[in-house]
């Protein structure tokens, strides 16, 4: 046994290098904690939801309001028709009514709130003008968890920072060492080079193990995301994505000269998964025509898997089709990397 | 000064051992769209096992690509290699086991301690020597916790030396060692590459600094755009000359061209007149004959001195007579 093992040196020194980097641990652990308060705190599911109603000031605009404000879920103002369609248009009402022999409504179909708006002002309006329901309907409240939209975040936020570590934490990296010279000074020795790409794969591997706890975790304790599957399943899609994000970081970064090129290279890979792999929506909303552009990238696939397995409590076999596209992913980038791979 | 003993030591090479590094018309052109650059143009070497050899030349002369081309970094365009009596190419990690290689520059990473980084390099080689002892033959013992950031420009440029001595390595490459260091730093650097030598450790040395490779080097080849251009121990060159001395001076009234007429070459003890861009330099054998008669001539030609200094002469008055330059002089880019 050696009393110095190259890969274990190689791994420490990553690992080393990482965590005393803040900016680099703030990145990986911090950024995607705070971007789920954020975004978790602007769409809670709130209990009741309030709708901001303008009535549009003419002579018939008071009963029209005192109406509406015996529902508590309104929030009613009555403004001149100027003011009205302003507020509007900067969406801090939903919906305007305009008084008169018979009401008209001023809303954005194409915004869902206002749309409900719609709905819920209409009934309330009929119903103070004397409208009696023929069928009595009843009303029970469910809210389960694991269908509102931090849970659906959550496991979204998790693939994104899985992207993001594999892409900076092998591509940057690595550009990095070739600028300095690192890379160099490194194959002047008898280093194995093989050692080296595996140390790059296994410190991402480690650095994965503590962000997949701490996102699902805080989902967990702060919002209540209930995790449904295995954690086995969970960290099996995780090393999944992990590794082809790696493999992909590695084939970027594998001939890149100067760190500008490896920062708009990154960049150009990540924009479009950032947009189309459903990180904060889902994918199915892209027009059909897109999908089987959507549907090859790797982090569509690893959100998918994720969430079927985090909320859904999926099987690892019934992702095999996710898995072997991220499979693929990273065999092709390694190989690709292997191939074109400069060391100086 | 340099320590006599070493400088003068004759290596004897064991004769059933190949050189430590043998190349024979090494060329290496780099083409770009806009042009092409012939590094290395046509150069032989030898270096002997147990010496200490300095591949010296201005900036652009060609000693990094030629020392990448030894080093297995770089593939030559022609021409024939040999390290410790292998070839590129065909038992690569045999050769790396046994040489060790300081860059012209390596920027090791900030947040990694020396320690740390000596402990990673020794990693890769089967054999070689402890961590600590390599620290504490640089003098770096004592900044051992310390990370890189933190450390001068002498200090990292021994971290170098030290990942470059880990492996034990029989033959070592330094490329510029002291380049870009204070006075004080590269003393310390001179200290140690003369011990590595005093032990028998083959160094093949590039350097712009005369005084570096004069203090150094058992033998020294000067190296202009890619060739070898003399070759010798230090003395051997400087023998060359025909004088050890070098005496400057300029005249006070007007320029030094006023001064050329008058036919100082003929002055005993006078071998070389050469005009410099302040004023005259004599090259001569006896100072104490040649000064009294040259200021005997000035005085007949009615000429006061604004200057005077004599010196040794030194390496860069022999790149000086072969090329022109100066050692320092930036390299005009040849169209
Ligand atoms: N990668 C390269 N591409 C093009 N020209 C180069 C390259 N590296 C060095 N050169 C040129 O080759 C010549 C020799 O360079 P180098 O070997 O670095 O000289 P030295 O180390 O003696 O200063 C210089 O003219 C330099 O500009
Ligand atoms: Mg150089």
């Amino acid at each position: 046994m050696r009393k110095y093992h190259p890969l274990k040196e190689l791994w420490l020194a990553r690992l080393r290098q990482f965590a005393r980097e803040p900016a680099a641990v703030f990145w990986v652990y911090g950024f995607p904690l705070l971007l789920a308060l954020g975004l978790g705190a602007a769409f809670r599911n709130r209990p009741v939801d309030q709708v901001f109603v303008d009535v549009e000031a003419s002579p018939g605009a008071g009963e029209v309001a005192d109406a509406l404000a015996r529902w508590p879920e309104f929030v009613v103002g009555t403004h001149s028709a100027e003011l009205c369609r302003e507020r509007l248009r900067l969406g801090k009402s939903s919906i305007t009514v305009i008084p008169g022999n018979s009401y008209t409504f001023l809303f954005d179909p194409t915004r869902p709130e206002s749309a409900l708006a719609r709905a819920r002002v209409d009934d309330a309006l009929q119903r103070a003008a004397g409208r009696r329901d023929p069928v009595q309907t009843s009303e029970r409240l469910v809210t389960e968890p694991g269908a509102r939209y931090i849970d659906f975040l959550v496991p979204g936020l998790l693939g994104m920072n899985l992207m993001g570590g594999g892409l900076w934490g092998v591509g940057f990296v690595i550009v990095d060492m070739r600028v300095r010279k690192l890379l160099k000074r490194f194959v002047a020795t008898p280093m194995n080079r093989a050692h080296f790409l595996w140390s790059m794969i296994g410190g991402r591997l480690t650095f994965m193990l503590p962000e997949v706890l701490i996102i699902l975790g805080a989902g967990a304790l702060f919002f209540g995301v209930t995790i449904r599957g295995s954690w086995l399943a969970i960290f099996a899609v995780s090393l999944f994505g992990s590794v082809s994000f790696a493999g992909l970081g590695l084939l970027i970064a594998s001939r890149a000269q100067r760190i500008e090129t490896i920062s708009g290279l990154m960049n150009l890979v990540m924009l479009p998964m950032w947009l189309l792999s459903g990180i904060f929506f889902s994918p199915d909303r892209f027009p059909a025509f897109m999908q089987p552009f959507v549907q090859a990238l790797p982090l569509t696939q690893l959100n998918s898997a994720l969430r079927a397995v985090v909320l859904e409590g999926a099987s690892l076999a019934s992702q095999a089709w996710s898995l072997g596209i991220l499979f693929l992913w990273g065999t092709i980038s390694f190989l690709g990397a292997l191939r074109w791979f400069r060391w100086s | 000064m340099p320590d006599p003993a070493v400088k003068q030591s004759t290596v004897e090479s064991p004769s059933h051992l190949p050189p430590a590094v043998r190349c024979r018309n090494l060329r290496k052109q780099y083409r770009s769209r806009s042009r092409t650059v012939d590094a290395v143009n046509g150069l032989d070497l030898e270096v002997r096992r147990g010496e200490c050899f300095g591949l010296l030349g201005p900036n652009g002369a060609g000693k990094t690509t030629t020392i990448e081309i030894l080093e297995g970094l770089l593939d030559a365009t022609s021409g024939e290699v040999e390290v410790l009596g292998m070839r590129w190419g065909e038992r690569d990690e045999n050769i790396r086991q046994r040489i060790g290689i300081s860059l012209q520059e390596t920027r090791f990473p900030e947040k990694l301690s020396v320690l740390e980084i000596v402990v990673l390099l020794r990693s890769f080689y089967r054999a070689g020597c402890e961590p600590e002892d390599v620290l504490d033959s640089v003098s770096l013992s004592e900044w051992a916790a310390l990370w890189v950031g933190k450390l001068s420009g002498g200090q990292r440029q021994r971290l170098a030396v030290a990942c470059a001595l880990v492996g034990d390595p029989e033959l070592l490459f330094l490329d510029e060692p002291t380049t870009g260091l204070d006075p004080q730093s590269r003393r310390q650097l001179w200290e140690i590459i003369r011990n590595l030598a005093a032990k028998g450790r083959t160094t093949l040395l590039t350097t712009h600094y005369m005084d570096e490779a004069e203090r150094l080097c058992d033998r020294v080849a000067i190296v202009d755009r890619g060739k070898v251009i003399a070759l010798g121990s230090p003395s051997q060159l400087i023998a060359t000359l025909g004088g050890e001395h070098v005496v400057e001076f300029a005249v006070a009234d007007g320029p030094a061209s006023g001064a050329v007429e008058i036919d100082f070459a003929g002055l005993p003890a006078v071998r070389e007149v050469r005009k410099e861009a302040t004023g005259i330099a004599l090259t001569v054998t006896e100072p104490h004959v040649a000064i009294p008669a040259l200021l005997h001539k000035l005085q007949g030609a009615e000429r006061s001195l604004a200057r005077l200094t004599t010196r040794h002469a030194s390496l860069e008055d022999v790149f000086v007579r072969l090329t022109g330059r100066h050692l320092r002089d930036e390299e005009i880019p040849s169209a």
